[in-house]
């Protein structure tokens, strides 16, 4: 299985996505997608995503490689945008194919707390002229440590 | 020894990259913030509350113990906030 990683500025379409990962194979019984969006609230007017190119593929290959090790998977899609982006538009995609249900969502919601907590990705939010860095958030912390072996 | 800061750390630094020449008795993560205080206010403002401060040596996350005598590259930024 070769996991599909990316980081773009582009916007991705989940219907592309979930039928690459399906197309021409009959085993996968379960496709689970999240995608993260551009929240627009308290005046947000737009969200600005730097990266560490380099750190950031690798540090999210290695997630895929612990989900894929975690559970029977048959296809995985890591997409996270970067540069400026607006209200409403599409961050962050995760997709995840298995024979069944439970291992698809399970590593799904797995790698999304991985990528919000260790994948090197910070956002700036502007509101009008005035742009202030986003703090971590300690319930995503906690999220991602529920995952401890 | 390349140095990358990101996102308010670069900005209060006013550079993404810079490459230096680190003297032998910089032994850790610890010791090449001490060096870098001393290069000016910038960076006293930039390192002023470690607890705000993250650290990746040669792209793997880790802490300000780790020693960095062969490392190539060190990237200091706050805690992530993607997804």
């Amino acid at each position: 299985m070769t996991p599909h990683i990316r980081i773009q500025c582009e916007a991705f379409d989940l219907n592309d996505e979930v039928e690459a990962l399906g197309h021409g194979r009959s085993d996968i019984g379960a496709v689970a997608s999240f995608v993260g969006q551009v929240r627009g609230d308290d005046g947000l007017t737009a969200l600005t995503i730097e990266h560490y190119p380099g750190m950031t593929e690798r540090e999210i290959a290695r997630h895929v490689d612990d989900a894929t090790r975690r559970w029977p998977l048959l296809g995985i899609t890591v997409i996270h945008r970067i540069g400026r982006l607006l209200p409403g538009a599409p961050i962050v995609l995760v997709a995840t194919a298995a024979a069944h249900r439970g291992p698809a969502f399970a590593a799904c919601e797995f790698l999304m707390d991985y990528l919000k907590t260790r994948a090197p990705f910070w956002k700036q939010e502007e509101r009008g002229d005035q742009h202030t860095w986003v703090e971590a958030r300690a319930s995503d912390g906690e999220a991602a440590r529920r995952w401890k072996p | 020894m390349t140095i990358l800061y990101f996102a308010w750390l670069r900005q209060k630094i006013g550079v993404g990259e810079e490459t230096m020449i680190v003297p032998d008795e910089v032994k850790t993560v610890a010791d090449l913030i001490q060096l870098l205080r001393r290069r000016g206010p910038h960076y006293r403002e930039a390192f002023a509350d470690l607890a705000r401060v993250r650290v990746a040596v040669d792209q793997e996350h880790t802490d300000f113990d780790t020693p960095i005598t062969t490392a190539a590259e060190v990237a200091f930024f706050p805690p992530v906030t993607g997804g």
